[in-house]
């Protein structure tokens, strides 16, 4: 058991895109503690940036607002909370389809909602119009102990 | 510099390197250099270097795909090389190698590396 297990952190900037960096930045010094891979981090850092690009430029647009993140580490997950006081989404299952995008003008691609419930083990949304959105999301850091007890089973596997 | 462009008149080959984490915030730049630099040329490829990039988001496949797009009005093709795992698994999952195909850069560069004459390279 990590010593570090059970932490919080929790950030609030305004909606401005030179954030985005600060942003993933603090979340992936915060994790560290929990002795993630490299792609681990990597797949956190892109994550938080694709939720904070969204309320930045979907949630409030041209307008100044606040973002939220907080992250939490609980034995060896990490959860991410990313909320806006936004303009919300019409349609959430809609949103987070493949290649959908209210803003293709913009070269937006639609695949933010994508790589994050790709990249994190878990992904859910709730959003009410006219008052915000809040993404959840879950990864399992994995110990480096049970990576040896794979390699080791997989050897003896291999040794038949 | 953030961004290094070079230009290999024989072929009319231009290529960018990326030197900073591409997001939302520095995608801009990015995108209106890169445009400046292909409505200049008109080249007939443009290569992308990822060699330096460490940090790519859904804002880098915006930018690749606009760029293909204005390419292919002008007749030329887009292509990317030395990806680095994060940006290859972004631009994998995302099916934009489908159309941007990876490249081996050295490779591509082996002809001009061999030849004295220098001039027809441009560094902008
Ligand atoms: N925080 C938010 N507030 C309001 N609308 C949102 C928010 N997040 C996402 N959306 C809506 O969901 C759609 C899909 O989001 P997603 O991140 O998948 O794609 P995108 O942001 O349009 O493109 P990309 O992330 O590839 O640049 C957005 O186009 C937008 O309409
Ligand atoms: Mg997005």
């Amino acid at each position: 058991m990590n010593k570090f297990s059970d932490n919080e952190i929790k950030i609030e900037f305004i909606s401005k895109s030179n954030n985005e960096a600060f942003a993933r930045i603090s979340v992936a010094a915060f994790v560290a503690q929990l002795d993630p891979t490299i792609e681990e981090i990597s797949d956190i850092k892109t994550a938080v940036s694709e939720a904070v690009t969204n309320s930045i430029v979907h949630g409030y647009e041209d307008k100044l607002g606040i973002v939220t993140l907080i992250c939490k580490l609980h034995n060896n997950d990490v959860y991410i909370e990313v909320s806006d006081k936004g303009k919300g989404i019409e349609n959430i299952e809609m949103a987070k389809q493949p290649l959908y995008t209210t803003k293709p003008n913009l070269e937006r691609s639609g695949m933010g909602f994508t790589i994050m419930e790709s990249f994190m083990d878990e992904l859910s949304v709730e959003s009410i119009l006219g008052l915000g959105t809040k993404v959840t999301m879950r990864k399992t850091i994995k110990q480096t102990d049970e990576l040896e007890d794979t390699q080791v089973t997989l050897e003896e596997a291999l040794r038949g | 510099m953030k961004m290094e462009g070079r230009y290999y008149e024989e072929d009319k080959l231009l290529i960018f390197k990326i030197n900073e984490e591409i997001d939302e915030c520095s995608v801009k730049e990015i995108r209106r250099r890169a445009d400046y630099e292909i409505e200049r040329f008109m080249p007939r490829e443009v290569i992308f270097d990822f060699d330096s990039v460490t940090f790519m988001d859904s804002a880098g496949i915006g930018m690749v795909i606009g760029r293909y797009k204005q390419l292919n009005i002008i007749g030329g093709r887009t292509e990317v090389a030395n990806l680095t795992d994060g940006v290859r698994k972004i631009f994998a999952m995302s099916g934009v190698l489908k159309i941007i195909p990876e490249i081996d850069l050295e490779k591509r560069l082996e002809k001009f590396n061999q030849t004295d004459d220098k001039k027809e390279v441009v560094n902008l």
